[in-house]
């Protein structure tokens, strides 16, 4: 007899819920009036920065796992990194409708001439692989390896949208900064669990050279 | 009394609360049920131009358009003594204390002084002038403001012969105005004219917004408007007007020289080194408009910089 499936049955679609809570509230500020006078600036930044935050999420599963143990955790990084690209397919909706009216010209003149949308418009390409990947069937057609590689492009990503976030304000770079050293933070996790290995290789080497080792 | 002609406003006046809600709720509601195509074409005509500021007689140096609400022009600021959010001035500066309040004017002047705020604005007639402002992120109202020409208090003074540009500083008071524990700016925020600019006839000291005193968060008690220049050199909660013979330091000028020039002349052909100055979104407005050459005001300025390259001079 199968146990229950907590992660499955419930912490799932419990996130699941977690993650459209500022979706659901954006749309509940606008139909009631409780957005800024210029509600389609609030529905551009809103989106960004839910989109930067996932990102950031997705990036702590593994060392969450790691530290707590708990391996369901690793379960949820799919969905949490699909909503990471359903926040930015919004923000990038938002852009070329609310903002640009689908003027293509000027588009691609923003595309090209602004560093912090350029920066954006690649991170946002960069995702699009990643999520067309993130099914079973894709996975096994990629195989483990290939799949593992591909995927590390959500570093390249989050650091694009951390500088896109960055380029785009006009001083005050307290927050970014925050996102910046969280990402900091679980890049150097990564770092020291990549070398761990390595430098038990180097310490058990130089006690075998060591005279008189134990 | 302070602020002259204040207790003429009467409620009714001022845009009714339900009628601009109502409108913005549906611009909103359209917008985000992605419907929002037609959300400027369909808005009724009566609920668009019916309540003008001031009501009846349009003044020589009003627009035509429709002002923004009090509540937009009170709760959308950029004001980074409260904090660099648009909604942090409304929020962030109740406690700032506008009154008592005193302006030194000094420099290159015959008679340098140092003004209660009502002696400051005695002795001229306060006017109400609906204006454009454009801010240079890209966005923009229109603020019928009460104030009177900042000439009228240069002559008051008598500039000598050294005074070629004029340079302005903000109150300083980090205890009332949390935004300046902050180092996101220099402070205190500094700003400056070239005379001719302090001298023409559409740069105003405002004291006033809808009639009413301005508002802490619009830069109470005294500030300054230029219409043809983007948002940020309209220096708000004035304490030192300085003529001197050399052009002063700006704060963003200072915070980033690259981005942000001495001028800072609305211009759609000269963008921000980060985003076009072609276009700007009027605040309540669904669509973008195309931003005008001296934010509209051409016709009374443009000869100030004729011969200037203006790419160089932005």
């Amino acid at each position: 007899m199968k146990s229950f499936d907590w992660t499955r049955r419930v912490v799932k679609p419990a996130v699941f819920i977690l993650c459209l809570v500022p979706l659901l509230t954006l749309v509940f500020d606008g139909l009631t009036g409780r957005l800024s006078p210029n509600p389609i600036s609030d529905i551009t930044d809103l989106t960004g920065i839910w989109t930067l935050r996932f990102l950031v999420i997705t990036l702590s599963v593994t060392p969450i796992r790691r530290i707590s143990g708990w391996s369901g955790a690793a379960r949820l990084r799919r969905m949490l990194g699909l909503f990471a690209f359903f926040y930015v397919s919004l923000h990038f909706l938002t852009y070329i409708y609310l903002d640009k009216f689908f003027d293509l010209d000027d588009m691609i003149a923003d595309v090209s001439k602004r560093p912090f949308i350029t920066v954006g418009f690649a991170s946002f390409l960069l995702l699009i692989p990643l999520a067309v990947t993130s099914n079973d069937r894709m996975t096994r057609w990629l195989g483990g390896k290939r799949w593992k590689r591909l995927h590390q492009l959500i570093y390249i990503i989050v650091v694009g949208g951390i500088i896109h976030y960055t380029w785009r304000l006009k001083a005050g770079y307290f927050r970014p900064g925050v996102y910046a050293a969280i990402v900091g933070i679980l890049f150097l996790y990564r770092i020291i669990v990549a070398l761990r290995p390595r430098l038990a290789k180097i310490q058990g080497d130089s006690r075998q050279n060591a005279p008189n080792a134990a | 009394m302070l602020i002259k002609k204040a207790d003429e406003l009467r409620s009714s006046e001022i845009t009714p609360e339900s009628l601009y809600r109502g409108r913005r709720a549906f611009i909103r509601a359209a917008a985000l049920a992605g419907v929002g195509l037609v959300a400027g074409s369909v808005l009724p005509a009566s609920a668009r131009g019916q309540e003008r500021w001031p009501r009846g007689k349009k003044g020589p140096y009003d627009t035509d358009e429709e002002p923004n609400t009090y509540n937009d022009i009170t709760h959308y600021n950029n004001f980074y003594e409260f904090g660099t959010d648009k909604s942090d001035p409304a929020e962030y500066s109740g406690s700032f204390k506008p009154l008592p309040w005193s302006v030194r004017i000094e420099g290159e002047v015959k008679k340098p002084a140092t003004y209660s705020l009502e002696e400051l604005v005695k002795p001229f007639t306060l006017e109400d002038r609906i204006y454009r402002m454009r801010c240079v992120e890209g966005w923009s109202m229109v603020v019928p403001w009460r104030g009177f020409p900042l000439a009228d208090l240069i002559k008051r003074v008598q500039p000598t012969s050294k005074a070629k540009f004029v340079a302005f500083e903000t109150v300083l008071r980090p205890s009332e105005m949390p935004g300046q524990r902050d180092a996101v700016l220099e402070w205190p925020y500094v700003e400056g004219l070239r005379m001719d600019e302090a001298l023409n006839s559409l740069t105003l000291l405002v004291t006033g917004l809808y009639g009413k005193p301005l508002p802490n968060q619009d830069g109470a008690p005294i500030r300054l408007v230029i219409p043809w220049k983007y948002g940020f050199k309209g220096i708000k909660s004035i304490v030192k007007i300085r003529l001197v013979e050399d052009q002063p330091p700006t704060t963003w000028n200072i915070a980033n020289a690259h981005e942000y020039g001495f001028y800072s002349n609305v211009n759609p052909e000269v963008d921000h080194p980060r985003w076009s100055q072609k276009s700007e979104r009027r605040i309540g407005e669904f669509f973008k408009r195309k931003t005008l050459m001296f934010n509209g005001y051409a016709d009374q300025v443009a000869q100030m910089y004729s011969g200037m390259d203006l790419r160089k001079y932005f």
